[in-house]
């Protein structure tokens, strides 16, 4: 068992607390709208030949919100400046949904920033049919449900959020909707000019999306595709929004076999 | 004390077991929208908010939802202008003015600019914070709900009494060129009274800008602890509150006898009454409540608050069917309960006249707004209720009122009575009366 630190340094003008685990090259994971969920399976399997980087999102309970920090563009201008002053660039990514949206609006300010993307469902471009669901009208309960394709084949999704939520739970997801609010309510979770920026992006980009995604449509992934033409598509069939825990093996598989390529 | 009327303007014709089926007055499909009889009823509330005034209430007050069939001001600033001309003495009450999901408050600044000067100065102006569905409605961010709100009473006030032209660039609002050529016909400007249902920190921040808070039915036990936190915070600003710097909005419906009352009363429960005025999911929009609040939240699973109980909060029961019939025999010991703690005013004239006495005796308000019945009661039912109101409650009340020494915000401003150094404050609410009609233990 790989064990995973919670570590807090000072970097881009934040007290940036940033979970660390295993060894070898770098690896950036940019979590999603709802917060960093807990070192699961596929972080494990990860972990053994790479180090893990899970910055937690600035608003999100641990890091303290940065009020300048206005919509996921600034956001992802703040990771980026922690990349640099940290000498981590370039360095390989996976941003999961809102952290794809993050991963995706840094690669369009700075197309060296990343050597391998990985975006697992990301949101950040409007489909051009279909919708990105709305996240923020519902209970963190209907929103949990809606993330997996069936919650009672998803071990892990019963390991994270089994029984009766906890005060500390309950105050967890509010923060987490409430800083998503705050930075992407309105163009709702995605960036009109962002598709136009990422336009003659070179970075070697892999497209994860589960076949029962009922958050981010297939239309995104295909938006993402025009973008950035030589992105390659994994579809997990039978997964919803977290395929990395609705079937991490193959969920590893794929990540493992476009990073080491 | 001034004795006001208010309605919320409620939509008579939609089924009621729409609304009970859709689990909340909020998101209720416009499809059930009746153009010719929303029409005649935008006309009779107009009149019936100038049949208020001639029976002698001081002050007509107005309110706006959206979204829903609860309230059918969904601009009330357009029936305020209507009033402001129509109306010859009672002042005009807005409880008052989302300004975070407005979202342009120098338009806001002119409006009401122009409604005070229609009416040579019978504007009183209030602002809200929107309730949680209508962040939804008028996709207003609620994470900046108070920055938004905060922000934008500032620019009005500045607005309205800093000559222009002059250049604002703020966090949220920008405006290059601010010179309004319609200023309030008051000076500086027109009182703000600000309703609520007890956040701490609206009350703070009416203490802090001296403006008087309005309890909207609110428990009377939590009121009198608010009101306390209303005047601990005011001597920290350098003055005593007192009745002026209180209002109280009481839903009330009297009839002739009280059986008559007993039942055309329970249009309060209309649809599940405010209970239902949105679904938990749109009632509590993400960052719409402060870090505090959702502490204590989550630290309350059995409490309710807003009306959701810690189990709605999870989530647990949005999806359950639900049921008209067993609805409505839920809500009737809800009615009974309301009326026991005083928050619903429902009898003869003489039933009532207690009841209102022992609220201004605990809770020592400037001004007492009654709020008239809800869902499909007629007109005639509405204005006997207004009229007995006027005419055999009214006197008592203000006659009570006069005893106990109550004085409201437009006969003395609030903020006037200076803080004094090592002498404790006076009382603002008298708990006296709680124990004797079973409010405290």
């Amino acid at each position: 068992m790989i064990q995973s630190t919670e570590e807090k340094q000072k970097v881009a003008g934040a007290e940036l607390v940033m979970v660390k685990g295993g060894s070898g090259k770098p690896l950036l994971i940019l979590h999603d709208e709802l917060g960093y969920p807990g070192w699961m399976t596929w972080n494990e399997t990860l972990a053994h030949d790479r180090t893990l980087l899970i910055p937690l999102q600035p608003g999100y309970g641990k890091t303290p919100k940065l009020d300048w920090v206005m919509d996921y563009r600034d956001l992802a201008g703040f990771y980026s400046q922690v990349l640099r002053e940290m000498k981590l660039a370039p360095i390989d990514v996976i941003g999961f949904s809102a952290g794809g949206f993050i991963a995706a609006e840094m690669v369009a300010a700075d197309p060296h920033i990343f050597s391998k993307m990985v975006l697992v469902a990301p949101m950040g471009i409007k489909p051009a049919k279909g919708e990105i669901y709305d996240i923020f009208p519902i209970t963190i309960r209907t929103h949990l449900r809606a993330t997996v394709a069936d919650p009672y084949k998803t071990p892990e999704f019963a390991k994270l959020y089994g029984g009766e939520m906890t005060a500390e739970q309950f105050e967890a997801f509010e923060d987490a909707r409430a800083e998503a609010a705050r930075i992407g309510w309105e163009p709702y979770m995605h960036n009109p000019s962002l598709p136009h920026l990422l336009n003659g992006t070179k970075t070697p980009t892999l497209l994860v999306w589960g076949s029962s995604d009922h958050i981010v449509p297939r239309e995104c992934i295909d938006a993402y595709k025009q973008a950035i033409p030589d992105a390659q598509i994994a579809v997990i069939n039978d997964v919803g929004h977290r395929p990395e825990i609705e079937n991490s093996a193959e969920f590893e598989r794929v990540v493992t076999k476009f990073l080491a390529a | 004390m001034k004795l006001g009327y208010f309605t919320e303007r409620p939509v008579r014709w939609v089924p009621e077991e729409v609304i009970l089926k859709n689990g909340a007055h909020f998101a209720v499909s416009n499809s059930y929208f009746d153009r010719e009889r929303a029409s005649a009823d935008y006309n009779y509330f107009i009149d019936e908010n100038l049949y208020a005034e001639e029976l002698g209430f001081d002050i007509v007050a107005l309110n706006e939802h959206h979204g829903n069939p609860f309230c059918m001001g969904s601009v009330m600033n357009v029936e305020a202008g209507i009033l402001a001309r129509l109306t010859k003495k009672a002042h005009i009450l807005l409880i008052g003015n989302p300004l975070p999901v407005l979202k342009h408050p120098l338009r806001m600044a002119e409006e009401l600019a122009e409604i005070d000067l229609i009416s040579k100065g019978r504007l009183i102006t209030g602002w809200v914070r929107g309730a949680g569905s209508e962040q939804f409605f008028n996709n207003a961010n609620p994470a900046y709900n108070r920055e938004y709100f905060e922000e934008a009473h500032d620019f009005i006030v500045q607005a309205w009494t800093r000559p222009g032209p002059w250049r604002y660039e703020g966090k949220h609002f920008h405006y290059r060129h601010v010179n309004p050529w319609a200023l309030p016909y008051q000076k500086p400007h027109p009182q703000m009274w600000i309703p609520g249902t007890l956040s701490p920190e609206t009350i703070r921040w009416c203490a802090e800008h001296n403006y008087p808070y309005f309890g909207l039915g609110t428990a009377l036990p939590a009121t009198c602890d608010m009101w306390d936190l209303y005047a601990d915070e005011a001597l920290k600003h350098g003055y005593e509150a007192g009745s002026e710097n209180f209002g109280y909005l009481l839903p009330t419906f009297v009839a002739e006898t009280d059986e008559q009352a007993q039942k055309l009363g329970q249009g309060f429960l209309f649809g599940g009454g405010q209970n239902t005025f949105s679904r938990v999911e749109h009632t509590l929009p993400p960052g719409y409540n402060s870090k505090e609040a959702i502490q204590k939240l989550a630290k309350q699973p059995q409490g309710s608050w807003l009306g959701i109980s810690g189990e709605k909060m999870r989530g647990q029961v949005e999806d359950l069917e639900i049921d008209p019939v067993k609805i409505r025999q839920k809500l009737l010991p809800g009615y009974e309960r309301a009326q026991k703690n005083l928050q619903f005013m429902i009898g003869s004239p003489k039933t009532v006249i207690p009841k209102m006495k022992a609220i201004l005796t605990t809770l020592r308000p400037g001004s007492l707004i009654v709020f008239n019945v809800q869902g499909p009661v007629s007109n005639k039912d509405r204005q006997t209720s207004m009229r007995l109101i006027a005419q055999e409650v009214m006197p008592a009340l203000k006659e009570h009122a006069d005893s106990i020494g109550l004085v409201d915000a437009l006969t003395k401003i609030p903020g006037t009575t200076k803080a004094r150094a090592g002498v404790k404050r006076n009382p603002v609410a008298d708990r006296g009366l709680l124990k004797e009609y079973g409010l405290v233990s």
